[in-house]
């Protein structure tokens, strides 16, 4: 298995996470977006290839330009990713106030 | 409904915190976790029953559990060693499920009182590895996937 492939491998990475957070807020080339880090530019591609790798950013030809943005739908997953095991927690939790709820009134 | 319950699982650490605020006494809270009959009643759900086979609330002290489906067919066991145990306040202990990769977390319960009628738990679990971690993460989408099917075969067998 390729580890670089793994989506929470990916956004572990601080500049990865950078890079998203510029990619979301408007489609970026790879130089605007190596103009933003002191990093040698192939760095910043290597990252760029990690995190398409991953389906994080998509390409899109625009002209000579090739621009990045983001795939909002992996990044659902991200945030989705610990939803169900807090809600089993959650559900748990309610459990237990209710049973103490009633044990106090006992 | 409001999100209560909290978890924090930053990227790349292998730790996490879950966090709760109850509205219960701080005293209630930790009966909660001090009580076998209570443990086994809020940890049980239509789908699993939680059967504690040992239970010592004390230092150096231990525990095991196993959790049924609703066939009684056991799940899985888990059991782990009491570090310490101070009433009111604080659980540290171990946590390992039988027979399966996970490897053992230790687990650090801390009960907070913030008035007379509301009360805090903070769990701040630590895994072998961030890989660990994110593997035990995942694993309640199994549990749901398993559900599902329980409550499958809860309505066909209803059904004949």
């Amino acid at each position: 298995m390729n580890l670089r492939r793994d989506v929470f491998q990916a956004i572990a990475d601080p500049t990865r996470r950078t890079i998203l957070l510029l990619v979301a807020a408007q489609s970026m080339t790879a130089g605007a977006i190596a103009a933003n880090f002191d990093t040698a530019r192939p760095t910043v591609s290597k990252h760029l290839q990690i995190l398409m790798e991953c389906e994080l950013l998509v390409q899109e030809q625009n002209g000579r330009e090739i621009y990045y943005h983001l795939n909002p739908n992996k990044m659902k997953e991200i945030a989705e990713f610990i939803e169900p095991f807090r809600k089993m927690w959650d559900d748990r939790f309610n459990k237990l106030e209710t049973i103490m709820k009633k044990y106090k009134s006992k | 409904m409001e999100r209560k319950t909290k978890v924090i699982a930053e990227e790349g650490k292998q730790e996490m915190i879950i966090t709760r605020e109850f509205d219960l006494p701080v005293e209630l809270l930790f009966k909660a976790y001090e009580e076998p009959a209570l443990v086994e009643e809020w940890m049980s759900n239509p789908y699993t029953t939680m059967k504690l086979l040992k239970y010592e609330c004390k230092k150096h002290g231990s525990y095991q559990y196993e959790s049924s489906d609703s066939q009684g067919n056991v799940v899985f066991r888990a059991n782990g060693a009491v570090h310490d145990f101070i009433p009111g306040k604080k659980i540290i202990r171990t946590f390992e499920m039988e027979n399966t990769p996970f490897g053992v977390q230790m687990e650090v319960y801390e009960f907070e009182k913030l008035t007379e009628g509301t009360s805090k738990l903070s769990m701040h679990v630590i895994y072998e590895s961030v890989a660990q971690r994110d593997q035990i993460l995942k694993l309640p989408f199994a549990q749901g996937i398993s559900m599902a099917h329980d409550r499958i075969q809860e309505i066909l067998s209803k059904v004949k």
